[in-house]
């Protein structure tokens, strides 16, 4: 039963997602050739089991056992105890073996469940069917205007989970929703490198629609969408594109469609009228996986804080929504969340000022310095937790300004080192907090400035920035303004 | 008599100086070229490398280094293993010409004790069938009477065996491919427990039940052997450890006192008298020399046949997928389409045979099928697994002829594929259940070899070569 506040015109859409996410093995999933694909030449990567050479046995890699058992956890579940591979038949050339390696009736992951997080602050839980391992096939590229087409096999065997949703999505924000919540797992559980540019996670979504909210309509899948912006797309354009057919009395087809992203659109590519029978069987190479209960308790233990505890325990320290999931967001190769935990044991507002310092700022100097030196975004590096601790002080105690907050810590991320006290001595940061020394320099600047000092009195109180700027301006920038500012008001007596 | 002495005899001679592996290589040779023209159980020579391996060998020996165990034997490997120095075509058209470009584990372990593969030998294509006759490259005649078949699949090594051409030969057993060309040839073939030896390196036939093994003269020569190949290997997740002990670690008492079960479902109709009276005869050798002897009955044996031509053309059907046309060797030209290419490569490149099991593999795979055959024949093997444990709970060893007949004529049974089939009856059930079995020589019969098959429960290797060992010298 789909809720009413789903409705788009009369019809109730239906989504369910299909993702596949790399794992970040190694070397592939049966063989021990790399899987670093990014940079490398065609057909490099590839050895007689890759290219399927007669003789050549698939060898499980125990390292992809282990992510995805790491996953399931993600999942919020356990991973099974038994679990098999099994043979999916179908001809292509870019499939060398005539079969592809993966887990038909008994994946490793079953039943999981995840909360998701929309942007208007509401949640919900999405149910995850399955998960299971499996190789990926080669790249096929079709020159245009050419002949023949070109086969890549340097993907061929690397190792996949494809995690399957329940159809429990009912709008493009939901699927945007999911989507991003399942990157911040696989990110958090340490399962994949998560780099949607280089399709470390696919998403395929199906998408029906129908007026009966108790049945489903025909569905069309769109595949291998490798943005949450293109999930949210696409889900929309085909949400409408299918109400706009039926509407014009026309039926769905079920098929495979793809979305093209310079147009905005999808389109169809295959009719599963002419599906495969694929043949499943379990693939007597290789023997069932069977994890023991000790394996899986150290697996469990291995696993990280998922995003879950860290909005709960960042939320604790007072820091805002939006900052928690900038942080978590972050795709840099650096541990953001971790330091700001890490921070938290000094204190929530020490947490904040580290948190709100990187999501402010230190994002802000990293696009900066990506746009101005393309891309030498390792030339930044954020200083350990001791420097931040020193500069907290320091400015709690109001002996540094915001401003000089943020330059030195820019400085220490830069590559300066060394104690941050010398830094600020060395750079004359220290601000004049001593109110005797600041009173001294007010009463001067009351003096030689008669004429503000009347507009203040008159109730212009614009004037009184003036004043602060002299007396700032006197103590070379010294001086703390806002108790600058304080003493003027009290001798002016405003 | 053998003009080459055993394994280890010759390997002494080579380290002692008292031949060459050169020598060794160039009397192999001489061998196949006077006497294989008419049995044709060698297809390919690896003269070149096998001279260079030799002279290898030989310059170790001088400089006083190890040259191994095996150093300077010269071997025939049956042709669907990979090996350099000569194409691989596994007797099919689809792979002529296929030069390997990596070794499999069993011939890497071998050339690393000192082994030299000279020749590689015919087989039925891609290991599918008993009599060698289905190779793309000729039948290979039995060394004992030209009219009649070798055996299969491994007919090309057992007969080479038997010729003299090398002191031993390589092979293969899915369903009896070593233990019925050793029955037929008279020589000992040895089928080890499955995933005791790595079949990285060998065209696959069924996974679940290949099992490479060797064909010898002699018990010990096997044993040897295995000794060699067998073990772990990181290129075969199917592997299992060996066994603690040397294989020639042969146990004292190996028969007196053992319970030996004669299985009940492997005499009787279809069974050649000639061959039951031999079989007979051997068990009671057995009998004499004190080992209890007992019938038994393993009431789903029957049902093994069927079983086999299940799930073996299940397996070997979506293994024999990659023979695709797409990255090596044969390849249909001219085709207007991908799918007109995958379909003419396959039928250009595949026998009739090949083609007869992939369909029936498809048939038994497909949706709507996958239940009533594939997974049912699965239920069966389980049943017939735990018949077989439940048995050697009580027996150490099961006895029974290796297969009904002695070599059949040339042409009789290939243009019957289901009496061709029948003929594995006996052997397949151990291929099933992944058992350890031999088939040792043991009479004859019309003049020709008759073979006996000892089955042990399963990792039971060195006991089964133990036993072995004893009735070659009281046969």
């Amino acid at each position: 039963m789909v809720d009413e506040k789903y409705k788009v015109k009369d019809y109730y859409p239906t989504i369910g997602i299909e993702c596949h996410v790399q794992l970040k093995t190694k070397t592939k999933l049966f063989s021990s050739v790399s899987n670093e694909a990014i940079d490398a030449e065609p057909n490099t990567l590839v050895n007689h089991i890759c290219f399927g050479l007669p003789g050549a046995l698939p060898v499980l890699n125990e390292e992809a056992v282990r992510l995805a058992s790491k996953a399931a956890f993600a999942l919020g579940t356990t991973p099974q105890k038994f679990s098999k591979f099994d043979r999916k038949h179908y001809f292509y050339p870019d499939l060398p073996k005539g079969y592809q390696i993966s887990q038909f009736d008994e994946p490793i992951i079953l039943d999981g469940s995840i909360v998701i997080h929309l942007e208007d602050g509401s949640q919900k839980t999405i149910n995850i069917t399955r998960a299971h391992m499996e190789e990926d096939a080669g790249k096929s590229t079709h020159p245009s205007g050419e002949d023949f087409s070109l086969v890549d096999l340097n993907r061929a065997g690397t190792p996949l989970l494809e995690i399957v949703s329940e159809p429990e999505i009912h709008s493009s924000a939901e699927a945007k929703a999911y989507a991003k919540e399942l990157w911040l797992r696989m990110k958090y559980a340490g399962v994949s490198d998560v780099d949607l540019y280089h399709g470390n996670m696919r998403f395929d979504v199906n998408v029906s629609v129908s007026k009966d909210s108790q049945k489903f309509g025909t569905r069309t899948e769109t595949k291998n969408l490798n943005s949450f912006k293109s999930v949210e797309r696409a889900v929309d354009y085909e949400i409408e594109r299918q109400i706009k057919a039926l509407e014009k009395g026309e039926k769905i087809v079920q098929e495979t469609r793809g979305w093209l992203d310079d147009k905005q659109k999808t389109v169809s590519q295959r009719s599963k009228e002419d599906a495969h029978d694929y043949r499943y069987f379990p693939d007597p190479d290789i023997p069932p996986i069977v994890l023991s209960d000790e394996y899986i308790a150290e697996i469990k233990k291995s696993v990280q804080r998922m995003p879950e505890e860290i909005r709960e325990e960042l939320s604790e320290a007072g820091i805002a929504k939006a900052t928690i999931e900038a942080l978590m967001e972050s795709s840099g190769n650096e541990d953001y969340v971790g330091l700001v935990i890490e921070a938290q044991k000094d204190g929530n507002k020490f947490a904040a000022f580290v948190a709100n310092f990187i999501v402010n700022d230190y994002f802000k100097l990293i696009s900066d310095s990506r746009t101005q030196t393309n891309g030498a975004e390792s030339l930044n590096k954020l200083p350990g937790i001791k420097v931040f601790s020193d500069v907290f002080e320091l400015f709690s105690s109001n002996d540094i300004s915001s401003n000089s907050v943020v330059m030195i810590l820019f400085k220490f991320s830069q590559g300066t080192t060394g104690s941050v006290n010398d830094f600020v001595d060395k750079n004359n940061l220290r601000q004049m907090s001593n109110s005797g020394e600041i009173e001294k320099i007010v009463d001067q600047v009351i003096i030689d400035n008669p004429k503000p000092v009347e507009d203040v009195k008159n109730g212009e109180m614009k004037a009184i920035g003036f004043l602060v700027g002299q007396v700032m301006k006197a103590s070379q920038g010294k001086a703390n303004p806002g108790l600058a500012k304080d003493l003027i008001k009290k001798k002016i007596g405003v | 008599m053998s003009i080459w002495p055993s394994i280890n005899d010759i390997a002494k001679d080579v380290k002692s100086g008292k031949t060459t592996a050169l020598e060794q290589v160039e009397k192999s040779l001489k061998q196949i070229a006077d006497k294989d023209a008419d049995f044709n159980s060698v297809l390919w020579l690896c003269e070149e490398r096998a001279k260079q391996r030799a002279n290898e060998i030989d310059q170790k020996v001088n400089n006083g280094e190890e040259p191994g165990r095996l150093a300077g034997v010269p071997f025939i490997a049956k042709d669907n293993y990979l090996v350099f120095g000569a194409q691989t075509t596994a007797a099919s058209n689809m792979l002529k010409g296929f030069e390997a470009p990596y070794q499999s584990t069993a011939i890497e372990k071998l050339e690393a004790e000192g082994a030299i593969c000279v020749a590689k030998a015919n087989l039925d294509a891609f290991a599918h069938g008993g009599s060698t006759e289905n190779s793309d490259f000729g039948v290979t005649k039995n060394p004992h009477d030209k009219t009649r078949v070798a055996g299969g699949s491994s007919g090309g090594s057992a007969a080479a065996v038997a010729l003299d051409l090398a002191p031993f030969a390589m092979g293969s057993d899915t369903g009896g491919s070593i233990r019925q060309p050793a029955s037929f040839c008279g020589i000992v073939g040895y089928k080890p427990t499955y995933g005791l030896v790595s079949r990285s390196g060998v065209v696959a036939m069924a996974s679940s039940t290949d099992v490479l093994g060797p064909l010898t003269r002699s018990v010990e020569d096997s044993a040897l052997l295995l000794d060699v190949v067998s073990g772990k290997d990181s290129l075969d997740g199917t592997t299992i450890d060996r066994d603690e002990k040397s294989y020639l670690d042969f146990d004292e008492d190996s028969v007196k006192g053992k319970k030996i079960g004669i299985i009940k479902e492997y005499f009787g109709e279809g069974v050649d008298e000639g061959v039951e009276s031999s079989v007979r005869e051997a068990i009671k050798k057995l009998e004499d020399a004190g080992a209890k002897v007992e019938e038994i009955s393993l009431p789903s044996l029957p049902l093994a046949l069927a079983v086999y031509y299940v799930v073996v053309p299940a397996e070997l059907s979506s293994n024999l997928s990659r023979h695709d046309g797409q990255r090596y060797q044969y390849s249909a030209l001219g085709s207007n389409s991908l799918d007109e290419s995958y379909e003419n490569s396959r039928t250009q490149g595949f026998g009739m045979e090949a083609k007869r099991r992939i369909m029936i593999g498809t048939h038994v795979l497909s949706s709507g099928y996958y239940d009533a055959y594939y997974k049912k024949a699965q239920t069966v093997r389980t049943k017939l697994i735990n018949e077989f444990k439940q048995a050697f709970e009580e027996y150490d060893f099961l006895v029974g002829p290796v297969i009904p007949t002695v070599a059949f004529k040339i042409g009789e049974l290939n243009q019957h594929p289901l009496s061709m089939y029948l003929q594995d009856i006996m052997t397949v059930a151990v291929s099933l259940a992944g058992l350890p079995a031999v088939s040792l020589p043991c009479g004859e019969s019309e003049g020709m070899p008759v073979g006996l098959q000892i089955i042990a429960g399963q990792k039971k290797d060195r006991q089964l070569l133990s036993i072995s060992k004893v009735f070659e010298e009281i046969n």
